[in-house]
């Protein structure tokens, strides 16, 4: 019993372990470059477009092992359309964000539909929508990149430039106050709600978790906060990236955990005849699922913008690669019904500590596309045996 | 007497939680054709699998004596290389392939790297004749019917060198004049040296073709019948299906019977995908309040398609007919129109439609009532668990805790976590398929203790089951339902196996 135990602990946080090994394995090679506070603080802005991405992506893969392979293109074209509104329009920035959320909602709606109610294979549907955005992006730009560095406003509110940190206000120079005084108020309200979460439970007499686990789990996550957040004081402090990334993280572990709709996302992959006569509208869940999708890119286009100070044709190509194999590395199944946002992010963090980490030990380019993939199908490998109860082959 | 072809000895399979098989005996000698009949469940698929290599040798006890030699089978592929070859009860071809195609699929002609397509075409068009099918062997499977799709079932048996050929159902799904035609077929190779072994229901066809006939019950061999010095009449043969005592293994109830509560109408009900295949035809029927009410029937009957068509038109097309609940008619559009009039479907299917094998115990209890545990579509997960944790009490469900995977249970387990789902549900009617299969016998003693409560506490339970015994058992009343049609309503305490079974056999192909 607790030798499974122990098993069924380490197989839960897997992919934390390998995050964990592989960074002090990086750590080792690049004499601790790794953990400098500038490249923890790009490790954020580098990757906010695959958090973004990838919690959509996650809402997809849910419903069945299904992706979306528009949202490069879908970035890309929203992206386009606030560079032309804002820089060649001269659109109020507000104006320009609300039309750019609209149009990612309408993309996810237009595919949406076809999946949910239609029926289409996603795959076949963002396959065209992968052209389709593509090829508009085109059009749209006129072949041409737009820059939008004077738009100061928009480019710092969503990560780019050299101002895009949250101004700190309580600090004079040196290390950055603002970070570390939201750091640690964010490490206290985690803990009390933990203990708050503990009392109201005994309160109403339910079952209670493992004290020492509790306690152990707790430190270690406060612990985490702590040094991230000491990393990014000693930069610049918190990006601004960092909020809306955080914004997204909180808001979908709160809705994929503990709301109704939530729960019909991985009831669907679970078994979706089941959920059907369990009394529960599927066409909707993957209609939502796609929608959701088309949102985020829109917001990911934004941020994609404003990092790179411009729009051009090119951009958002691969992400959806980016976003899809986080999923699948953070412990999503292929067929659908399992998986969590936090754990797609601790993949995603995972792909991005792999990129920075070969990038600062100078590993080709195509090197590094090499040890992605093999990542990614061990991970998927480990995924798929294990829950075949450790057989490798398949019966035939 | 004619040499023994085949011989299986005391074979015992058993399933988790399950004995399928106990020491079955079968003999079979070469030239005959040899039923095989039991009720549904009787172990007969069972057997006719441990014999094709689908459950491979180790995975049974028991030998497999054929042509004199014992054999371990680990696949198909080697019980069909010594001529053992199955024809399963739903066709195993491939639509978009032509009949050739099909034949030959796994059984190539020519070369691995060149098929030889003359050759393939060719021997196909030679043995389509034998079974005497018209078609070129360039036809699709798709443009031909049911009938003929069995019959390039059986050439399909005879290119891979067929001397024993086994046919589970082979007239399942076929009407009279297909039938016949196959019988006869049957009849024709046998003359010409064919062993078969054919399972079915319908007694007038097993009398017409068998020499011998072999009764299972319950996972056990009872008798085997011979043609030339048994009777072998219908009356004979069930007796041997059913000959069964009924001992108390159904909990007493005391009966406190109320209004009608769910009433159903001349309800029709066509195949979804073969829309002109009427599935449920012209049934009425009623159900009150406190009652156990039992449809009874065969496979293939329309029972679970007529329990899915009224659960919010879950199946079928072009739905017809009327549903009051209460004396008040209701339109059922959709499973939530079904659920919120407080009725539930629990499937015969658990596995495939009913539970979300890779949650846990809590999530499933809720599934269908997410809005109980929860406030403003925001879930309180303690109260889900309370909640999970009081259905597992009260239905006493075998597990460690709730968050165990549902697919980790066994059977019986897991079909309390289904009932538990739609009772918390808070149903009024709960339409119960086949609520026993394939569990163990105290796991059904302990649902058919589910089943008394929830009548005492005055809902309605309507049972679809297979099993006569169970029916008999526990029904207050009892609908016989065959090809689509109600043949009969039984009170519970006059009703015997026999009775059922002979409305069954009497309304057997008349209407069609």
């Amino acid at each position: 019993m607790n030798k499974t135990k122990t098993l069924d602990i380490v197989k839960k946080y897997t992919m934390i372990l390998m995050l964990v090994l592989i960074t002090a394995f990086f750590a080792w090679r690049t004499n601790g470059a790794i953990l400098l506070p500038m490249n923890v603080s790009s490790l954020i802005s580098q990757n906010a477009y695959v958090f973004i991405l990838a919690t959509g992506m996650l809402l997809c893969i849910l419903t069945g092992g299904n992706i979306d392979l528009s949202v490069g293109s879908v970035v890309c074209f929203v992206g386009a359309i606030g560079a032309v509104l804002m820089v060649n329009k001269g659109m109020n920035m507000a104006l320009a964000i609300l039309i750019m959320l609209l149009i990612g909602i309408a993309i996810g709606a237009w595919q949406g539909f076809w999946i949910a109610f239609v029926r289409i294979p996603p795959f076949i549907v963002t396959l065209a929508g992968m052209l389709i955005f593509r090829g508009l992006s085109n059009v749209v730009l006129d072949g041409m990149t737009v820059s939008i560095q004077n738009c100061t406003t928009f480019v710092n509110l969503f990560g780019g430039g050299a101002n895009c940190y949250i101004p700190d206000v309580l600090g004079n120079g040196g290390i950055n106050i603002t970070c570390m005084v939201v750091g640690i108020i964010a490490t206290v309200i985690f803990i009390a709600a933990q203990i708050i979460g503990r009392i109201n439970k005994k309160k109403k007499g339910y079952k209670l978790e493992n004290p020492v686990g509790m306690i152990v789990k707790t430190i270690l996550i406060s612990a985490v906060i702590l040094a991230f957040t000491v990393r990014l004081a000693q930069h610049k402090g918190i990006p601004s990236v960092l909020i809306w990334v955080m914004i997204v993280i909180l808001v979908y572990s709160y809705i994929t955990s503990n709301t109704t709709i939530g729960r019909y996302f991985y009831a669907v992959g679970g078994n979706e005849k089941a959920t059907k006569l369990s009394g529960i509208n599927t066409n909707n869940v993957y209609f939502l699922a796609y929608l959701n999708m088309g949102f985020l890119s829109a917001l990911a286009g934004m941020v994609t913008i404003a990092r790179l100070t411009s729009a051009q044709p090119t951009y958002g190509q691969n992400y959806e690669m980016d976003a899809i194999a986080s999923c699948f590395i953070g412990g999503a199944s292929a067929y659908g019904g399992i998986g969590t946002v936090p754990g797609v992010i601790v993949g995603a963090v995972l792909m991005g500590v792999i990129n920075l980490g070969m990038s600062l030990m100078g590993v080709d380019q195509n090197m590094q596309k090499v040890v992605k993939g093999l990542v990614l199908l061990a991970a998927v490998i480990f995924d798929v045996v294990s829950k075949r109860g450790g057989k490798l082959i398949e019966k035939n | 007497m004619a040499k023994v072809l085949l011989e299986m000895k005391n074979i015992t399979k058993t399933f988790p939680g399950v004995k399928a098989l106990d020491n079955v005996n079968l003999k079979v000698e070469e030239g005959e054709i040899h039923a095989l009949v039991g009720e549904n469940g009787a172990g007969k698929s069972t057997l006719m699998n441990v014999l094709s290599g689908i459950y491979p040798y180790g995975t049974y006890e028991g030998d497999i004596i054929y042509n004199g030699e014992v054999c371990r089978f680990n696949q198909i592929k080697d019980s069909e290389e010594k001529g053992i070859v199955i024809i399963h009860q739903e066709l195993a071809l491939i639509p978009y392939m032509t009949i050739g195609e099909n034949m030959f699929l796994g059984n190539e002609r020519g070369h691995k790297y060149k098929l030889d397509w003359n050759e393939t075409f060719g021997r196909a068009g030679e043995l389509l004749k034998t079974v005497g099918l018209q078609e070129t062997p360039q036809t699709l499977i798709k443009d031909i019917g049911v009938g003929k799709q069995q019959l390039v079932e059986i050439a399909k048996a005879l290119a891979k060198n067929a001397k024993l050929l086994i046919l589970d159902e082979p007239t399942a799904s076929l009407n009279e004049t297909d039938s016949r035609a196959l019988l006869d077929l049957l009849l024709r190779f046998k003359k010409q040296g064919m062993t078969s072994i054919i399972i079915s229901h319908k007694l007038n066809e097993i009398s017409y073709v068998a020499d011998k006939i072999t009764v299972i019950r319950d996972g056990a061999t009872i008798e085997t019948l011979d043609k030339a010095t048994d009777d072998i009449s219908e009356a004979r043969i069930i007796k041997g299906m059913v000959g069964r005592e009924l001992s108390d293994r159904f909990p007493k109830r005391e009966k406190h019977i109320g209004d009608i509560n769910l009433e159903i109408k001349d309800w029709n009900v066509y195949h979804p995908l073969y829309s002109e295949r009427k599935v449920v035809d012209g049934v009425s029927i009623n159900a009150r309040k406190g009652e156990v009410v039992g449809i009874s029937g065969l496979m293939g009957a329309g029972r679970t398609e007529l329990a899915m068509s009224v659960f919010g038109k879950s199946y079928g097309s072009n739905i017809s007919g009327k549903v009051y609940i209460n004396g008040e008619e209701v339109h059922l559009n959709s499973v939530q129109d079904a659920i919120r009039h407080k009725l539930a479907y629990v499937t015969e299917d658990r596995k495939g439609n009913g539970l979300i094998l890779s949650n846990p115990i809590k999530i499933n209890t809720t599934l269908a009532n997410l809005d109980g545990v929860s406030r403003h579509s925001i879930i309180d997960k303690d109260k889900e668990y309370s909640v999970a944790v009081e259905y597992k009490e009260k239905l006493r469900t075998k597990c460690p805790t709730v968050e165990q995977n549902v697919g980790n249970l066994s059977g019986g387990n897991q079909q309390k976590v289904l009932l538990a789902k739609w009772m918390f549900a808070d149903p009024d009617v709960l339409i119960l398929d086949e609520p026993t299969r394939g569990i163990d016998v105290g796991a059904k003693y302990e649902i058919y203790c589910i089943i008394n409560q929830l009548v005492s506490e005055g809902k309605t339970v309507i049972m679809i089951s297979s099993e006569l015994p169970e029916i008999l058992g526990m029904c207050d009343r009892i609908y016989v339902m065959n090809e689509g049609r109600i043949v009969g309503e039984l009170d519970g305490s006059e009703a015997t196996q026999e009775i059922i079974m002979s409305h069954i056999l009497k309304s057997s192909g008349k209407g069609a």
